[in-house]
């Protein structure tokens, strides 16, 4: 099924691409009629890209708009899962895992190296608004090539200084 | 070493080692895709294969070990209602990586396992939640293999001249581990903040949208095709009784090479210890936690002398839990490490209920206090005190998740948190570097 625009209210659909809405659309269709409200997820992560690694309130009111839901249910998902950020942040998402296994294999040491070499804390980002350094409280399940991070969904493993180096410079 | 060689990779991981192993080709090379055409053929009962999956001493391997078939069996498949079944994807118990695996390596594994799944519990639609960092690989490789078994009539309606319909979509979470959890999965799932929900009703009365639902973990399910093509009895006979089959143990931390070994339950510590490398840098074991962060720590003497089943690891005090062995050499703080697990679990709780959402908190805090040098050993009594009080007052289980560390470093490393308390912050295993100094990896 497709959701038409939005009808309740000043909320409109406008801030979200036409590819953003493509996206959508093909996630809504893997739900029954009238369930639009699981493709949220999915929704978000489409108007995050859009906007090259952070959501506003505006594209949050696009996206209610968009599924047809009140913005509250929008704004309660952005602010409960960990992968989205609802304040401005670099367009490259780093994180380096610092859970158990890594923990035990140098994550952390890492995690400092990082910090040090991009000159920020864990939490901030570059001033040229080139890369964010999550705070990562999560395993991200690849214990076994631990130490590792991952950049932009992309799984680095087996790290060390050198490597990490590498992978940063390379962002553009 | 070499004893074990012939007992690897038996069932999920069966094609890795292959060229493409992810694809049709090589997974149907391997008798992939026969067990769910011999249904879609002869029309199988459905009691049928859910008493086969009951035979085959399969377990539910995310974590907590409920016998799969007799999951299947609560489903009420009879009712004239949609049901679904979904795939718990969303790997995140510290230590554990072998969903990822199964995902990249052999997900037709999973897809037929699905397919049979929604047949004998007569729903037609299926969900695979996969977790949101899974983006890069996993989920591309996943929804390439739905695509490929949907070219070759294996979804769909009217499966091959059936009439037998399963359609199954991919759901991609965005980072929560308390998704984990099934209910709150489903919340995820139904586009909500993932929160578990009261139990009952459970998920075969009242699960996605209201609609009798079961969720079953990737590897429980993935392993369901070898089961029918092989046999029930084949699959028990693999491991001692009560744990039929095999589990794939995702070794990590201190060993010369980590790694995922799928190996028949009831496989000795010391030989899997072996297979992984033994311990790095010539060091000596100090610990184990068997199965994934939630479960009791064991010292490694212990250790030494278990087999990995759930029988013989429940009578040592711990779990199996979801197969993640995480190994610690002499050199690792015992302190330190508690630490950093209770900050994941507060960061993770979900917050619904009191003694979880602020029982972590003070968890955190306490250990902090410690490492910071400015603890009494009265916290020692104050952090066991919390966590009794997490323990069993949750709606799930990530509250026990969270008690259960503190309740077992506490009892076998105790020394440690003494001296740490007593030496101003410095730790056992380095006692001469100073508070807070990193431990060596």
């Amino acid at each position: 099924m497709s959701v038409t625009e939005g009808s309740n209210g000043a909320a409109s659909p406008a801030a979200l691409s036409g590819h953003t809405r493509a996206e959508i659309d093909q996630w809504i269709a893997r739900f029954p009629p009238g369930r639009q409200r699981s493709a949220v997820i999915a929704a978000l992560r489409a108007a995050q890209e859009q906007n090259q690694g952070y959501l506003t309130p505006p594209l949050m009111d696009a996206v209610a708009a968009y599924l047809q839901l009140p913005p509250i249910q929008v704004y309660e998902v952005a602010s409960f899962y960990s992968m989205f950020e609802t304040h401005p942040c670099g367009r490259h998402h780093v994180s380096v895992c610092t859970n158990i296994s890594c923990m035990l294999r140098g994550g952390e040491a890492l995690l400092a190296h990082v910090e040090r070499r991009l000159g920020i804390r864990v939490g901030e980002s570059t001033p040229d608004g080139r890369i964010f350094l999550k705070q990562e409280e999560e395993c991200l399940a690849a214990c076994t090539g631990a130490p590792m991070m991952m950049v932009d969904h992309v799984y680095h493993e087996h790290l060390s200084n050198d490597a990490v180096d590498r992978i940063l410079d390379e962002l553009k | 070493m070499g004893a074990w060689d012939d007992k690897r990779n038996l069932v999920c991981l069966e094609p890795i080692g292959m060229a493409h192993s992810w694809s049709l080709e090589t997974y149907q090379r391997i008798g992939g895709y026969d067990a769910w055409k011999k249904v879609l053929a002869e029309l199988t009962p459905r009691e049928q294969i859910i008493d086969a999956v009951k035979s085959s001493g399969l377990r539910g391997r995310g974590g907590a070990a409920f016998p799969m078939g007799v999951k299947w069996s609560f489903m009420p498949r009879n009712a004239p209602m949609q049901k679904y079944l979904v795939c718990n994807s969303d790997e995140s118990e510290p230590g554990t990586c072998h969903d990822r695996d199964i995902l990249r390596f052999n997900p037709h594994a999973l897809i037929e396992g699905m397919a049979i799944g929604g047949y004998a519990m007569n729903a037609t639609v299926g969900y695979n939640y996969i977790r949101g960092e899974f983006l890069g690989e996993p989920v591309p490789r996943f929804e390439a293999a739905v695509k490929e078994a949907y070219a070759a009539g294996l979804l769909g309606k009217n499966i091959r001249g059936s009439g037998v319909d399963f359609d199954l979509h991919t759901f991609v979470g965005a980072g929560a581990y308390i998704c984990g959890e099934e209910t709150a999965l489903l919340d995820s799932l139904e586009g909500k903040q993932g929160k578990p929900r009261f139990k009952p009703p459970f998920p075969a009365a009242f699960g996605l949208y209201g609609a009798p639902t079961t969720i079953n973990n990737c590897q429980s399910i993935a392993s369901v095709p070898t089961i029918m093509r092989k046999g029930p009895q084949w699959f028990a006979a693999l491991g001692p009784a009560n744990s039929g089959g095999t589990n794939i143990f995702s070794v990590s931390g201190h060993v010369n090479n980590p790694g995922n070994f799928e190996l028949p339950l009831g496989v000795p510590f010391a030989d899997l210890l072996d297979m992984a490398g033994g311990i790095w840098k010539a060091r000596h074991i100090k610990a184990v936690i068997p199965g994934g962060s939630s479960v009791p720590v064991v010292p490694g003497e212990t250790m030494m002398k278990v087999n990995m089943d759930y029988d013989s690891l429940k009578a040592i005090g711990s779990s199996v839990g979801s197969a993640a062995v995480i190994v610690m050499d002499e050199t690792t703080c015992m302190v330190r490490t508690l630490e950093r697990l209770s900050r994941f679990y507060m960061s993770e709780s979900c917050g619904q209920c009191t003694p979880c959402r602020e029982g972590t908190g003070w968890l955190n805090r306490t250990l902090q206090r410690i490492l910071a040098g400015q603890a009494t050993r009265e916290h020692l009594g104050l952090l066991l005190d919390v966590a009794n009080r997490i323990e069993g007052h949750t709606i799930c289980a990530l509250g026990d998740a969270a008690a259960w560390p503190v309740q077992s470093f506490l009892k076998h490393y105790r020394h440690e948190f003494e001296f740490m308390v007593d030496h101003g912050g410095r730790s056992i295993v380095a006692p001469d570097a100073p508070r807070g100094a990193q431990v060596a990896a």
